[in-house]
C-alpha cells in the first residue's frame, strides 16, 4: 500500500476533485499536463536552477547541538527558513509559474493568510513579469499590513475578500469565483496540498525537494539517509507535505504532524483539525474538515495564522486515517514557548508555524540515539509583533 | 413520470425561479414557494444555504448567510416543505453544495426529498462522474433526478456525455462567471445557444446565470427550453421582502 496519490487522484477515502463545472476545462488541463510538464528535462532544469541560484537551495540540515542536549536526542532542523522570502512557500511557486508558463497563462491569481504565499506568488510573478492578483481576507489585511506591503512593492494587486469571515477560506473562495470568471487566461497558484486533484499532488511534488535534500544531507553526517523521525507542522500541509514525500513509503521512519491547538483542542478556539474535523468537501477536496452538524464550514483559530485553514490536505487526512502519522496538537502557548526557546538555545527565531513543530519535544519523549530531523519551515520576522506582545518584550 | 419531465413536455418556454430557503426570514420558505406558483412560474429551485458557495456571486452568497443566520439548516427545510404538496403541483428542486448534503448523507437526503414531494437535486460541486460512479443508483431509487450543468467552455464531448446521463434538462450556464454576475447577452451567448441546440441533445436545456429581465429571459429562451433566474430575485425579496412577488414575476412574463 503506498501513501501517495492514486491514479484518480485520491489518497485513500481522501481527495478527488469535486469542483463545478466551470471549473472542470482548467483543472482537466492541468491534470493532464502536470506529470508530463514536470518530467520534461527542460522544465526539470529550469526548476532546479532557480532553487539554487534565486531561492538559495539546497537549505541546511543543521544539527541544533544546544536543543538536542535540552531533550537529550539528536535534531536536525532543514532550515526552510533560510529560504528567499523567508519559508517553504517559494518552492511551490517558482514550480507553479513554470507550470503556468508552460501552459501558456498570462495572469496569476492567489490565496493568501497570513501573506507568506501571497508573498511567495508575487516574488515569482515580478521574476516572470506575469501579472498578479492576490485574494486576502479583510481581517488578515489588516492584522499582516508589512505582507501587503511587500506583495504591492513587487507589483501584484491584492485584493480584500470580504465575504464570510474575511479570512483564509474566504480568500481561497474569492480566488476560485476568480477562477471561475476567467478561465482561459488565468492560472491558479494554490498554496498548500488542497483542492482539487492535481493540486495537492503537484504541490507536494514540488515541495518534495525538502525530503530529497534531506536523504543525501543526513546521508553526509549521519552515514544513513532515513532518519527515526520527520517532524513537522501542519495547516493545508505543504511544509509536511515536502518533509514527508520522500519517507512516506519507508515505515520505519515514524512521520510527527504538529497541529494548532489554538487555546486547547476543545476551547472552540481551535484549529485541531485531524481530531475536531469529519469527513467532507473542502474547496474540491474530500478531506477532515471542521464543520457543524449540518455541513456548514466553521472557522478555525491560531495564534499562528498560516495554520488557521479549517481543513487539511487530503493526503495528511489519510495519514491520519490509517495511522501513519502521529498527530499532536499544540496550544498558543505551547508554540510560543518553543519558540522563544529556540531563539535563545540556537540563535534561530522560527516562524510561530514552525514554533509548533519545535514544541512537540515537550509534548514526547525521544530516544538519545534517535534522529530526529524537524522541518523549520519559516522564519520568525513577521511574527516579531506576536512574539513581542506575548512575551511583553 | 418525474413532474419535471411531465414539464419538460409543455409547448411553452419556461420560467425557473431560485431563492435561498430561509430568506429573508426562516419562515418564508413555504410562502414564496406558494406566491410564485399562483403568479405563473414553472418550476422553482429552492436554494439549500451552504457556508461557502463557490459558484455564486455576491447577492447569493449574502443570502445563504442570512439564510443560515436565520437558523435554516438541511432539516428545518425539509420539515417546512413537509405539507408543500397539499399546495404546489409545479416541479420543486433543491440546489444545494455537496458537502451539507454528505453530511445530512446522500441516501437520506434523496429519501427526505422523495417524501416531501421534491423531483429533483442541482449539485454544483459534485461531478459528474462522480456522480455516475457512486450516487446514481441512489438518486434512481427515490426517483430525484439529478441536473447537470454545462458552460460555453465545455467540450461537444462532454455534452454528450452530460446529455447521456442526464434524465431531466441540462442547466445551461450562459458564460463563464459565478451568479448574478453579467447583464445582456452578447453574440457569443447566443452563439453558444444556437451550437448547443444544433447538437439536437435528448434533454432540453434551461439557461442559468445572467437572466435578469424580459429582455434577457427572451434571448436565453431563443433557442432553449427555458431560463432560471435566480439573483434578480433575490435582489428582489431582499428590497421588498415577499411583498409584491406578483410583479416581479409578472414583469418578466408580460
Amino acid at each position: 500500500m503506498s501513501y501517495n496519490v492514486n491514479s484518480k487522484g485520491y489518497y485513500g477515502d481522501f481527495g478527488g476533485a469535486y469542483i463545478p463545472e466551470m471549473l472542470y476545462p482548467n483543472v482537466e488541463e492541468l491534470r493532464q499536463n502536470y506529470l508530463k510538464v514536470m518530467t520534461e528535462p527542460s522544465f526539470i532544469n529550469a526548476f532546479n536552477a532557480l532553487l539554487k541560484d534565486y531561492v538559495g537551495r539546497p537549505s541546511p540540515l543543521y544539527f541544533a547541538k544546544r536543543l538536542s542536549e535540552k531533550y537529550n536526542t539528536k535534531i536536525y532542523l532543514k532550515r526552510e527558513d533560510l529560504n528567499h522570502t523567508g519559508a517553504h512557500k517559494i518552492n511551490n511557486t517558482i514550480g507553479q509559474i513554470l507550470m503556468a508558463q508552460r501552459l501558456g497563462k498570462k495572469r496569476i491569481i492567489a490565496e493568501t493568510g497570513a501573506g507568506q504565499h501571497g508573498v511567495a506568488t508575487a516574488t515569482v510573478c515580478a521574476l516572470m513579469g506575469l501579472e498578479c492578483i492576490v485574494y486576502m481576507g479583510a481581517v488578515d489585511i489588516e492584522r499582516q499590513a508589512p505582507n501587503v506591503a511587500r506583495m504591492k512593492m513587487l507589483g501584484a494587486t491584492v485584493i480584500p475578500a470580504n465575504s464570510g469571515s474575511k479570512t483564509l477560506k474566504d480568500a481561497t473562495n474569492e480566488a476560485i469565483r476568480d477562477w471561475i470568471n476567467n478561465p482561459v487566461n488565468t492560472y491558479y497558484i494554490i498554496g498548500s496540498v488542497v483542492g482539487p486533484h492535481p493540486y495537492p499532488d503537484m504541490v507536494a511534488r514540488f515541495q518534495a525537494v525538502v525530503s530529497e535534500e534531506m536523504q543525501w544531507q543526513l546521508q553526509e553526517k549521519e552515514g544513513r539517509k532515513d532518519p527515526d523521525y520527520v517532524i513537522a507542522c501542519v495547516g493545508g500541509g505543504s511544509n509536511a507535505a515536502g518533509a514527508f514525500y520522500h519517507y512516506l513509503d519507508t515505515p520505519k521512519v515514524k512521520l510527527i504532524a504538529a497541529e494548532a491547538a489554538g487555546l486547547g483542542v476543545h476551547s472552540g478556539e481551535s484549529a485541531a483539525t485531524s481530531i475536531l474535523g469529519k469527513e467532507g468537501i473542502i474547496h474540491g477536496s474530500k478531506t477532515l474538515l471542521m464543520q457543524t452538524p449540518d455541513g456548514q464550514i466553521t472557522e478555525p483559530y491560531s495564534i499562528s495564522a498560516g495554520l488557521d485553514y479549517p481543513g487539511v490536505g487530503p493526503m495528511h487526512a489519510n495519514l491520519y486515517k490509517t495511522k501513519r502519522a502521529e498527530f499532536i496538537a499544540i496550544t498558543d502557548d505551547q508554540a510560543m514557548e518553543a519558540g522563544l526557546e529556540l531563539s535563545m538555545l540556537e540563535g534561530i527565531i522560527p516562524a510561530i508555524e514552525s514554533s509548533h513543530a519545535l514544541a512537540v519535544f515537550k509534548q514526547k519523549t525521544f530516544k538519545t540515539d534517535d534522529v530526529i530531523v524537524l522541518s523549520l519551515s519559516g522564519r520568525g520576522d513577521k511574527d516579531l509583533d506576536t512574539y513581542s506582545k506575548h512575551f511583553k518584550l | 413520470m418525474n413532474r419535471i419531465q411531465t414539464k419538460l413536455k409543455e409547448d411553452k418556454k419556461l420560467l425557473s425561479i431560485y431563492f435561498s430557503a430561509g430568506y429573508p426570514s426562516v419562515n418564508d420558505t413555504v410562502e414564496i414557494i406558494q406566491e410564485l406558483e399562483s403568479n405563473g412560474v414553472d418550476m422553482i429551485e429552492i436554494g439549500l444555504p451552504f457556508s461557502d458557495p463557490l459558484a455564486d456571486g455576491p447577492t447569493i452568497q449574502e443570502s445563504s448567510t442570512q439564510a443560515l443566520k436565520n437558523g435554516m439548516t438541511s432539516e428545518l427545510l425539509f420539515q417546512q416543505l413537509q405539507s408543500i404538496r397539499a399546495s404546489v403541483s409545479i416541479p420543486l428542486i433543491i440546489m444545494g453544495y455537496f458537502n451539507p448534503i454528505l453530511q445530512y448523507g446522500v441516501e437520506a437526503f434523496c429519501k427526505a426529498c422523495q417524501e416531501v414531494g421534491i423531483d429533483g437535486l442541482i449539485i454544483p460541486d459534485l461531478p459528474v462522474d462522480v456522480y455516475d460512479e457512486n450516487y446514481k443508483h441512489l438518486f434512481k431509487k427515490y426517483g430525484i433526478i439529478n441536473v447537470f450543468l454545462i458552460t460555453p467552455q465545455t467540450s461537444q464531448e462532454r455534452i454528450r456525455y452530460i446529455d447521456s446521463i442526464s434524465e431531466g434538462f441540462i442547466y445551461m450556464v450562459s458564460s463563464a462567471s459565478v451568479t448574478g454576475s453579467s447583464s445582456g447577452f452578447q453574440t457569443e451567448q447566443t452563439d453558444y445557444f444556437k451550437r448547443v441546440a444544433n447538437m439536437e441533445l435528448q434533454a432540453p436545456q434551461i439557461v442559468g446565470f445572467g437572466i435578469s429581465n424580459q429582455e434577457t429571459f427572451k434571448q436565453a429562451t431563443q433557442h432553449t427550453k427555458g431560463a432560471i433566474i435566480g439573483s434578480a430575485f433575490i435582489k428582489h425579496l431582499s428590497a421588498n421582502g415577499i411583498k409584491n412577488i406578483d410583479t416581479f414575476v409578472n414583469t418578466i412574463l408580460h
